[in-house]
């Protein structure tokens, strides 16, 4: 790792300041940051440590309904405090392990948007708002594929709205090395229709599986899933094919239907 | 009742208490005043022409102390290999020079270019970015069968292909053909045994340090062997006289045969605390680790197996590929050869036995044993072809084998090795009881209820631990003894410590050799510690690997102890005025056969070191004997292993419900451990079965370089302890050793990976996916999946 210098803002405001100079990054939970620091493979002079803003941290209901989680707030939290969106907090008990879910916070993985995250596929699913220091930006114009989002340098999460579902679920298939998502799969039905986001298995990054979405729409069951999307675009690699994760699309659709709650 | 002290009993692992608590002091853990560190700059290209290395602009970076590379070590010699192998030609193998930093050409990505001292390793690390290489690259060879080929790149330009060696060994060849050309049946099977990395918990470390007081130097060291290093590292490469030369290998978290190697940090560091006159430092991070330890596996066979219409076994005869990667790492040419032919007949009384191999260099990490070496390998092509066998003729898989079992001992088999003893079918069949084979079509039943296909493995193993007999490894090539040392040296007031040439790593040695150690002498454990891992404390052993140190060292420390207790008769027999051939020892007593008269332990100790009433024209006083033992035979562990496995045909993914292994290691001294071990054994055959895969890409760059990619097994991979049947029961102690044991540290890792693949096979042919003859390990869910979908 390089040296630099950190600063602990307590308020967005002052943690804005501070990316406002050069070649200053934020710091979130530090689960991929910190490995890329430590393998010199990123050198920032500051960075600013999101940790100790307390506004950016916690889970409450919204007048309208929403779950709205602070993007400062930890996996591990969510677990245990989400109990409104079940779904919701079922994924973020089953990220990484202990370590990660009590380091590693909402907004850090949404800004991060790794295609193998487990986060994007509920955001996306969920039709939530990502909403920034200056903007609120809807989930389908947020993710612009691997590793890229509407953020603008500087901007920071500062809490995730989520319109919570009738039923839903997420169905992970672990690589086996890293258990991030092989493929991982959010199926949300509203009461207007049913969206499902994988993750995982695009080159592309977090998607909508639109055919799943329409044929569950009409019939919310197992069997109405239709045949696994085309392998073209799928991540082809050590731990699978494009074909094999275009199947495991279907699989996990059909088990997230079956387990939504 | 099991027995609460002594050989037999199941005291908790003394060691544990340092380790648990925080307290182990591990090379890491040992920094001498004024060390420097040193960063390695390693290649990331997998084949390259060295044009030049400037270090002009890092030698004067902040912290530099000095700046090494290829041409300081031109004076020095290079790694050897321990083990010269003569092919089928009569030919020595090919031994390419292996220098500490490349000189004149990059062969494998990680291979050293260069390593920066600097006061931090900050430092270090910030100066290495700052050397200027040019490397032009050259085209990479990695895969075995295109570097065979003729023009193919050479790995190495001196010498006149990539084959280091091309090996026959076994049955001639008329007689093996012969045999296939009378078989009813002949089974075929081509398969790979895939490329692992050791990955033990701790990383290598080595602080090399020379004081210029007595020009004497001091390597600590993550070894298995410190006295091998030492006599490596001072006789061939650095030139370093054995008695200036100290290796130290203190707490080692774990090897799995990775730490027996010589590598060229450790020379590395030794040679630059003289030059720099600073003690040097290098700790491996787990990034290094994967593209510098040395792997382990990586062949390429092809496996065929002929029946009579009786389907008794004729002959096996196997092509194999074996890789080396880029260098020999120090015993890397035994593994493919004598580690592995000499296991082709399995339990069987197979009458040909034929075995080829051809060892390659490619542009990949050095490969050299891991965990079983070679008997891994030789297992899982035999016990798979066999399953095969037994598929395609349509009979009982347990019964074929018991069918062929060798049921005679001593059996001397067509590869050169007699097995002294053995009970093959006490093993089979506690398997089956274990494994309740009867309840498995009720098991398999409700497997199918829930969606899952449910298989059955079985196999059978036998390895040649405790080397080894030094006559026969020397005419097999070896270019080192196998013997073992030990020396007790009993103190005036009774207690004990006892140098040992083996070196624990995680066995538990500490807690086993006093147990032995104390039945023999009938006093309290808690009297004896084991000294071990540092060569100027212990006698000249050989340290630990091949399942070998109760068996060879711990005979050592027998015979030393026998000789402590016929001195002490002596001792004894004088204080109470007997003849010592009357003198008794039971339970820390000396006494006089038929008399009531006795001395003791404490008082004879005294006697030998205070020896005012003594018999001292006759003996000398002390108390303190040493045994070198070098054992007339490898040992045979051997055993049946069963798994159970439920595969979700939706995904492809296996999960073990039930293992079970029934072990024969001969007497145990200590079961709690023995059974630790074959736990740890088995849980890494089903990381190779399921899961780890070291896999290079075309240009030779390591796609798992990293926990990201590389699955190591974890808890949840392993079945629930009360499904994780580890038996010992079945007891054939070995002929030729005092105790009477055979080793059990490298068992479940033999015996495993084939049991987990026969079982995935037998549950795709519940499942009707009967076209799947074989899928190469790992078999994770996507090759099941893709095997299943004809992919």
């Amino acid at each position: 790792m390089y040296s630099f210098d950190i600063q602990r803002p307590t308020s967005v405001a002052d943690a804005v300041a501070a990316l406002g100079t050069d070649e200053a990054l934020p710091l979130g939970g530090g689960q991929t940051l910190i490995p890329t620091l430590k393998q010199r493979l990123s050198a920032p002079s500051v960075l600013v440590s999101l940790s100790g803003i307390a506004e950016i941290k916690g889970v409450c209901t919204n007048d309208d309904g929403a779950l709205c989680i602070g993007g400062g707030t930890t996996h591990a939290t969510v677990a245990k405090e989400a109990s409104a969106y079940p779904g919701l907090a079922a994924l973020a008990g089953n990220i990484g392990d202990p370590a990660v879910r009590n380091r590693g916070t909402i907004g850090g993985s949404v800004a991060n948007n790794d295609p193998s995250a487990c986060y994007p596929a509920a955001v996306l699913a969920s039709g939530a708002t990502v909403v920034t220091n200056t903007r609120s930006i809807a989930a389908d114009d947020y993710f612009q594929g691997m590793f890229a989002t509407a953020l603008n340098e500087g901007e920071i999460i500062t809490e995730v709205r989520f319109p919570v579902p009738e039923k839903s679920a997420y169905m992970k298939f672990e690589q086996p090395a890293s258990r991030f998502a092989l493929v991982g799969v959010f199926v949300a039905k509203f009461a207007d229709g049913v969206r499902v986001a994988v993750t995982g298995a695009s080159e592309e990054g977090v998607f909508r599986w639109t055919e799943a979405e329409a044929a569950l729409s009409s019939n919310f069951s197992a069997d109405a899933v239709p045949a696994a999307p085309s392998g073209d675009g799928m991540i082809s690699d050590l731990h699978g094919s494009g074909a094999y994760r275009a199947h495991l699309v279907a699989v996990m659709t059909k088990r997230a239907v079956a387990a939504a709650s | 009742m099991p027995k609460d002290h002594g050989i037999g009993a199941s005291p908790k692992r003394r060691e544990d208490v340092r380790f648990l608590t925080g307290a182990g002091n591990y090379t890491d853990d040992i920094n001498v005043h004024g060390q420097a560190y040193v960063h390695f700059l390693r290649s990331d290209l997998a084949h390259g022409k060295i044009n030049s290395i400037d270090t002009s602009t890092a030698e004067g970076m902040p912290g530099v102390v000095r700046i090494f590379t290829g041409a300081d070590f031109e004076g020095v010699g290079g790694l050897p290999c321990g083990w010269q192998v003569t092919d089928k030609h009569g030919e020595v193998m090919k031994e390419p020079a292996h220098p500490v930093l490349a000189q004149g050409k990059v062969r494998h990505v990680g291979d050293p270019i260069a390593a920066v001292v600097a006061d931090s390793l900050e430092q270090a690390r910030t100066a290495a970015e700052a050397i200027v290489l040019d490397i032009e690259e050259l085209p990479a060879v990695v895969d075995m069968g295109k570097a065979l080929e003729s023009g193919a790149t050479k790995v190495h330009d001196d010498l006149s292909d990539n084959l280091c060696y091309d090996w026959q060994f076994g049955t001639d060849t008329e007689t093996t053909d012969a045999a296939f050309k009378s078989a009813a049946h002949v089974t075929t099977l081509e398969l790979v045994n895939n490329r692992l990395v050791a990955n033990p918990m701790e990383p290598r470390v080595a602080v090399g340090d020379y004081s210029r007081a007595g020009d004497d130097y001091t390597l600590y060291t993550t070894s298995q062997n410190p006295h091998v290093i030492r006599l490596l590292m001072g006789a061939f490469v650095l030139g370093i006289p054995e008695h200036k030369l100290r290796v130290v290998a203190p707490d080692v978290g774990g090897g799995f045969g990775t730490k027996i190697f010589h590598y060229a940090e450790e020379a590395f560091c030794t040679f630059a605390a003289k030059a720099c006159n600073r003690p040097v430092k290098w700790t491996s991070t787990r990034s290094e680790a994967f593209m510098s330890d040395a792997h382990g596996r990586d062949h390429v066979t092809k496996i065929e197996l002929a029946l009579d219409k009786d389907n008794n076994f004729l002959a096996v005869r196997t092509d194999t590929k074996a890789n080396m990667g880029a260098y020999l790492s120090t015993f890397s040419s035994s593994v493919p050869t004598w580690l592995h032919g000499t296991l082709m007949a399995g339990n069987y009384k197979t009458p040909a036995v034929q075995v080829n191999v051809k060892a390659v260099f490619t542009n990949t990490v050095p490969v050299d044993a891991y965990r079983g070496a070679g008997r891994p390998e030789a297992t899982f092509q035999l016990e798979r072809v066999i399953d095969m066998a037994a598929r395609e003729l349509g009979v009982d898989p347990i019964a074929l084998r018991r069918q062929n079992f060798i049921t005679q001992f001593p059996y001397a088999t067509p590869v050169a090795v007699e097995y002294d003893t053995g009970d093959y079918e006490a093993t089979m069949a506690k398997m089956e009881e274990l494994m309740d084979i009867g309840g498995f079509a009720a098991r398999r039943k409700a497997s199918e209820a829930k969606g899952m296909l449910r298989g059955l493995g079985v196999n059978c193993f036998i390895e040649a631990c405790g080397i080894a007999p030094s006559n026969l490894v020397g005419q097999l090539g070896a270019r080192a003894g196998l013997y073992d040392a030990a020396t007790v040296r009993v103190n005036a007031t009774g207690s004990i410590s006892v140098m040992v040439g083996a070196h624990s790593h995680g066995q538990g040695h500490e807690t086993v050799f006093p147990q032995v150690v104390a039945e023999m002498l009938g006093i309290d454990e808690s009297m004896i510690d084991i000294v071990h891992g540092d060569t100027s404390k212990i006698p000249f052993g050989m340290g630990t690997y091949g399942s070998r140190s109760l068996a060879v060292c711990g005979s050592a420390m027998v015979r030393a102890t026998e000789k402590i207790i016929n001195k002490a008769k002596k001792i004894a027999g004088h204080l109470l005025e007997a003849s010592d051939s009357d003198i008794e020892l039971k339970d820390g007593m000396f006494s006089v056969a038929g008399t009531d008269k006795s001395v003791a332990w404490g008082d004879v100790t005294l006697a030998a070191y205070v020896p005012h009433n003594y018999p001292l024209e006759d003996i000398e006083p002390g108390l303190e004997e040493t045994a070198f033992y070098d054992p007339a035979n490898f040992t045979y562990p051997a055993g049946a292993y069963a798994c159970e496995v439920e595969l979700d045909p939706e995904t492809g993914k296996v999960t073990i419900e039930k293992f079970v292994s029934a072990d024969d290691f001969g007497n145990v001294v200590n079961p709690m451990i023995v059974e630790g071990q074959v736990h740890g054994g088995i849980a890494q055959g089903i990381g190779q079965a399921l899961l780890e895969n070291c896999a290079y890409d075309e240009n030779g760059q390591l796609l798992s370089a990293s926990y990201m990619d590389y699955a190591m097994p974890r808890a949840d991979d392993i079945p629930h302890m009360a499904s994780y049947v580890v038996d010992h029961s079945c007891q054939t102690p070995c002929t030729h050793n005092p105790l009477g044991v055979k080793g059990c540290g490298e068992a479940g890792a033999i015996g495993s990976p084939p049991t987990v693949v026969n079982a995935v096979i037998d549950a795709l042919h519940s499942g009707g996916h009967t076209h799947v003859s074989h899928i190469d390990m790992p078999v994770s869910p996507s090759r099941v999946w893709a095997a299943m979908n004809g992919q």
